[in-house]
């Protein structure tokens, strides 16, 4: 009963966490579908015929082009005040004092000689403002989020409809010139490319040099229809120095020259664009939603007038993805489907001389292909997902349906005026910005409120959790009564919600249902808790850590508000782990449990009785300690650099053998990774043997003999098909293939039986039962009270052992009458560890298969990591201790900082791009199919193996494994 | 039980006076004067400590050029740990405050300060092993961080060598509880930690992006290591001082 009460509450504490995660991410990851559909050049958006004018012109698309070429200038990071003219002439206040401001010189000439001609815009960028996000966002209009719930699995292509896809299918040749993030996005989009890498960004030239190089020989050469030209070094300026710095003012003046360059070779039928895709804060980073990291610049220059009317004094504000579908009808192309911008409608003012009202029946027309196109992209949308809100998605259909009859009314009535003209591009306008509006509302918005709810929901829990773990290892600890209240209450408060959200006539939500849930059995526990149990103990108590440690769990704690301790993790865990060992190792000799306490006086009275002798020689716990530290440092080897911190070097030891190409270095490498399997293999089979655990006949310990040699075995088998399954020969593809499917699966079949095994028959004990003949019943001294030293102890287990026999023995004696029965038990000391070390050699294997065989030695370091953190924990621990299964602050500490420090050293990173996908692939080669759980399943365990490993092994207790009888 | 009836055999408030004077015993008067005098001498000695690495930062100004803390850290690495070395020594030889062993022969001495420079090399390369174990690079900086070792010894080990000579159960005596025996070991002790700890924080800003020049590797430690045994030698009078009434060291 109290085994079953003890597991519902520790399901229920894991309930609480699961909704405080759940509601925590539901207000911060920002998910949208990707539609896959297209527009294309026969299939207008909406019903109706080619707009006015274009009719039976060549070459249009849903709408004449107006230009047949673009030069798309792309500067990373060009905010919009680095491209703002500078007045001269305001009084009072300096003119260009810092270095960003004025730079940009040649915008300001062209501005003013040619207003016609050139127009400045300040685009205001959706978050995140990160620079693949926002080129997602330039190339098909939409709102990238964190997470784009994509169809392909590891892989950045863009799969949604895109300008960049349109130009390919409408057969224009589109030639790249800059950041290599554009190679990843649109794989063999570009008729000509010159890719640089954006990896490092101290380099603030060899991008933009690169380019430069390019630039005007393929400009002059005439074979590109769009040129693209992508700038880093301003970013990276950004980045390195801050926008303050003077390097900054040199970059803008080249980026001055390059356009002033271009725009003298800007030929009548080229449109130019010079757009930032963000800005940068007033230190140079960006990601986030402040206004100067939202803030982009967008200039656009012909050498034909474009515009009707000269520029007005402040430059209009714009959103970014207006320039999707301006340059999409503007270059006779179809709108992506997936758009959401609406198209700058000064732009569209046509031809000056053949209509009443040329310029704005050309905008109206334009704003309403826009229109159609937004209107059938949400209805596609809000088919295919609930994202959208229903009741305001029914309103702009009222509102667009409307717009669209006065506009059809409009072609169709000759007698049209300029009012009527201005009434339906207002009402297209406010249907496109209202589309806009709600799907930002939808997909771009943190909800803090989830948010807050979320980390404290998450923060109470873990108090709960500390408070429980004191309070539960006192005897009497009313399980059942205290969770049956909580319960209760979660369903009541849960249901109450239920009922007021559907009195309303709101939404169901299982994550706040779930969490008013949590809430309601939270505070419900901890009053009942409280009022019965605690306010009898004084507060002291509750929270037992000691200093030291809680200082470095503080700081541990702090770290995570900085975001370059954050980036620094992988750095911080093992300098925070070397720390608490060595403190450790320190602490022991303070309390002198090192050393003999002859060494500790004054030699004079060297010769006194000693009053208790440590466990130890003097040195033991100190190799200890070094060992520990020396296999931190090891696995500190196999590191995967953030993307944050360009100076750094990724091991290379974490990419696969396959990927190797010296043959010779690849059979040493594989070597090495078999030999630590096998090390681990032996030393997990030696322990075994030391402590006795061998010799039992039970289950779990045949599978150990036999199935664990199999299972390294298989996987040996796998690296090394999988290491070089291309120089198979022909003949055995079909076996190496059959073979890298069979074996990882085999593994995992035999890691799972082993389990179940150890599941049903956990107890290695050897239990021997005979006939005695002579004994005789020993007499038992009494002794009360906890052993103090190792002369009570010698004394004491012996006791034990011979109270258990003669307990055995007298109940035999009443079950089996007949004769007199002695019963052995061996390894009663590692009765625990053992299972505990099976279940970890079993879970480790299967875990191994998903990393790259390298990791392996990472993995014998973990296990000997885990090995030697015991032992040392273990001669720390005084024998009168509270118990075996009091685990001390010190142990809970290491193990969590281990986790995280394996963590990395398994190649990890705790960002999306780090993730390991192929992971999923593992024993799976041809894919799953539809299904998503089972991959789902395998990244995640490669993910977090190295906290399943180390929550295993936080369970056996240190002074079981160390005290073997 | 030897040990215990000992104890208590002895009046609690015994002095082992630290200077070369006989033990003056018994007369709680005359031991607190004792121990002022010594706290006095103490703080004496420690100033000149301090002064010594505020010189090792203004001397090497007036004699190299572009000389800077951080512009040339090596060359104050270097600087400073022969100052503070050469005050300890000369400390050492003028205060005494150990008394000497009876053999004093001149083979004796030789052979004292040949294992004392052993102990010291010793300790710079252990102290490189330990940073290097907990996250230093492992070839590239080798000389800063060797360096860094070095001054670290220069704060932690040549104190211990000049106060309890070459003789390891001494210092694993005076850093355990209730080791030390007298005032001496006691700010010993309290300056030795302090260091340790100073260069332990030195090293948490190194990841913060501030980009100042001082979080390069190992600037940031010395740093550490330096104010850490400053304030180390400011603490330990003062804290003796404080809690005169409550030390009393057995003389056992």
């Amino acid at each position: 009963m109290r085994k079953i009460s003890v597991l519902l509450f520790l399901g229920w504490v894991c309930f609480l966490f699961y909704a405080g995660i759940a509601l925590f991410t539901s207000g911060f990851l920002l998910t949208r579908l990707e539609l896959t559909n297209h527009s294309s050049c026969q299939e207008l958006p909406g019903p109706g015929s080619l707009p006015w004018g274009s009719q039976g012109k060549p070459g249009a698309c849903w709408m004449a082009s107006r230009f047949s070429r673009v030069v798309l200038v792309l500067i990373d990071a060009l905010r919009f005040d680095f491209a703002q003219p500078q007045r001269s002439h305001v009084p009072g206040k300096l003119p260009a004092s810092l270095p960003f401001l004025g730079k940009l010189v040649s915008l300001k000439r062209i501005l003013e000689i040619q207003p016609h001609h050139a127009r400045l815009y300040r685009s205001q960028v959706d978050p995140p403002t990160t620079t693949m996000q926002r080129l997602k966002a330039l190339t098909t209009g939409s709102l990238p989020t964190f997470i784009d719930a994509g169809s392909n699995f590891a892989s950045h292509a863009i799969v949604e409809d895109n300008l960049i896809k349109q130009l390919t299918s409408a057969g224009r040749r589109v030639v790249f010139m800059g950041d290599d993030t554009w190679k990843d996005l649109f794989p063999g989009a570009f008729s000509q490319a010159f890719f640089f890498s954006s990896f490092n960004v101290r380099d603030l030239h060899t991008v933009d040099n690169g380019i430069l190089e390019h630039l005007y020989p393929t400009m002059d050469s005439g074979e590109w229809d769009v040129l693209i030209a992508h700038f880093l070094g301003v970013d990276h300026c950004g980045h390195k120095h801050g926008p303050h710095h003077p390097e900054m003012a040199k970059k803008l003046s080249q980026v001055d020259q390059v356009i002033q360059g271009l725009m003298e070779r800007l030929e009548n039928d080229t449109l130019l664009v010079v757009a930032g895709d963000h800005g940068m804060t007033m230190n140079g980073d960006h990601g986030g939603d402040s206004e100067l990291e939202v803030s982009a610049a967008l200039f656009l220059y012909s050498s034909t007038p474009l515009f009707p009317s000269t520029p007005p004094e402040e430059p209009e504000v714009i959103p970014q993805v207006s320039l999707v579908p301006t340059l999409a009808l503007l270059l006779g192309l179809p709108i992506p489907f997936g758009n959401i911008g609406e198209v700058i409608a000064e732009l569209f003012s046509g031809d000056k001389d053949s209509q009443p009202h040329p310029s704005a029946l050309a905008q109206a027309s334009a704003l309403h292909l826009n229109a159609q196109q937004v209107s059938r992209f949400l209805h596609t949308y809000s088919a295919a997902t609930q994202d959208l809100h229903v009741k305001e998605l029914h309103q702009l259909q009222k509102l667009f349906s409307k717009a669209s009859a006065d506009y059809q009314w409009l072609l169709q009535n000759p007698h049209r005026t300029d009012v009527t003209l201005r009434t339906v591009i207002a009402e297209l306008q406010q249907f496109l910005r209202g589309a806009r509006a709600m799907c930002i509302k939808s997909w771009a918005r943190f909800s803090l409120v989830r948010m807050a709810g979320g980390v404290a929901l998450l923060a109470a829990a873990c108090f709960l959790c500390l408070l429980t773990s004191q309070w539960a290892t006192s005897p009497g600890f009313p399980f059942c009564p205290l969770l049956l209240i909580p319960v209760v209450w979660g369903l009541a408060g849960a249901i109450v919600c239920a009922g007021l959200l559907s009195v309303n006539g709101l939404k169901l939500d299982s994550v706040v249902l779930g969490a008013v849930a949590a809430v309601g059995s939270l505070l419900a526990f901890l009053w009942k808790a409280w009022a019965g149990w605690g306010s009898r103990r004084p507060l002291a108590t509750l929270l037992p850590i000691p200093g030291p440690v809680l200082l470095l769990l503080l700081i541990r704690l702090a770290a995570f508000f900085s975001d370059s301790f954050v980036v620094a993790e992988a750095r911080a865990t093992p300098f925070l782990l070397g720390s608490l060992i060595l403190l450790l190792v320190a602490q022991l000799h303070w309390e002198g449990q090192l050393l003999p306490p002859k060494l500790l006086t004054v030699p004079r009275l060297g010769s006194s009785a000693p009053v208790g002798s440590p466990r130890h020689s003097g040195t033991y716990a100190l190799r200890l300690g070094v060992g520990l530290l020396l296999c931190t440092r090891l696995a500190g080897l196999f590191h995967r650099c953030p993307e944050e911190t360009p100076a750094c070097h990724s091991s290379p030891w974490l990419s696969p053998l396959a990927s190797m190409v010296g043959g010779r270095a690849k059979n040493l490498w594989y070597g090495a990774c078999v030999g630590s399997l096998v090390a681990l293999l032996a030393a997990v089979r030696l322990w075994l043997h030391r402590y006795g655990n061998l010799k039992s006949p039970e289950p779990p310990v045949l599978f150990v003999r036999w199935g664990l040699p199999l299972m390294a075995l298989s996987t040996a088998a796998y690296w090394a098909l999988a290491s070089g399954a291309d120089e198979a020969p022909p003949r055995l593809r079909a076996l190496v293939a059959g073979a890298s499917v069979v074996l990882p699966r085999a593994v995992a079949g035999l890691a799972a039986s082993g389990l179940m095994l150890l599941l049903w028959r956990p107890v290695t004990v050897l239990v021997k039962a005979g006939a005695g003949t002579s004994r005789t019943r020993t007499v038992l001294t009494p002794f009360s009270g906890p052993p103090t030293s190792q002369a009570d102890l010698d004394y004491v287990v012996p006791q034990i052992y011979r109270h258990m026999q003669e307990e055995f023995r007298g109940r035999l004696e009443k079950t089996k009458p007949q004769g007199p029965l002695t019963v052995a038990a061996y390894q009663l000391g590692s009765v625990y560890s053992a299972a505990m070390v099976t279940a970890l050699t079993l879970l480790a294997f299967p875990l191994l298969l998903l990393h790259a065989e390298r990791i392996s030695l990472v993995f014998l370091l973990l296990f000997l990591q885990s090995f030697l953190l015991l032992h040392l924990l273990a001669a720390g621990i005084p024998i009168t201790a509270s118990g075996p299964f009091t685990v001390p602050w010190q142990a809970v500490s290491a193990w969590a900082l281990m986790a995280t420090q394996t963590f990395y050293s398994t190649g990890h990173q705790p960002v999306f791009p780090a993730i390991h996908w192929h992971a999923a692939f593992v024993g799976f080669p041809e894919g799953h199919g539809s299904s998503t759980w089972l991959p789902a399943l395998l990244v995640g365990a490669n993910t977090f193996a190295s906290h399943l490993l180390f929550a295993g092994s936080r369970l056996p207790p240190p002074p079981t494994l160390a005290l073997p009888v | 039980m030897g040990l215990q009836t000992k104890i208590a055999l002895f009046p609690p408030r015994r002095l082992n006076c630290p200077l070369r004077c006989r033990c003056v015993s018994q007369i709680s008067t005359h031991g607190n004067t004792m121990k002022d005098t010594d706290i006095k001498r103490l703080l004496y000695t420690h100033l000149l400590c301090i002064f010594s690495i505020i010189l090792s930062v203004f001397i090497p100004s007036f004699f190299l050029e572009n000389f800077s803390i951080l512009e040339t850290h090596l060359t104050w690495l270097c600087i400073c740990s022969a100052f503070v070395t050469a005050v300890n020594l000369l400390l050492y030889l003028v205060v005494k405050p150990t008394a000497s062993s009876k053999k004093s022969s001149l083979s004796h001495k030789i052979t004292r300060f040949l294992k004392c420079c052993i102990y010291f090399l010793m300790s710079c390369f252990s102290f490189h092993i330990i940073f290097v174990l907990y996250g230093a690079p492992l070839i590239e900086l080798v000389l800063e961080t060797f360096l860094f070792a070095v001054i670290l010894s220069t704060f932690t080990t040549v104190p211990c060598l000049c106060l309890l000579g070459p003789n390891l159960k001494a210092w694993l005596r005076v850093f355990s509880r209730n080791g030390v025996t007298s005032i001496w070991e006691n700010s010993l002790q309290i300056t030795t930690i302090s260091s340790f700890v100073g260069t332990w924080l030195g090293a948490l800003p190194i990841p913060l992006d501030w980009e100042r020049p001082w979080q390069v590797w190992p600037i940031s430690c010395t740093l550490g290591a330096t104010f850490g045994y400053v304030a180390g030698l400011v603490i330990s009078p003062l804290w003796i001082y404080w809690n005169r009434k409550q030390l009393t060291y057995k003389n056992n």
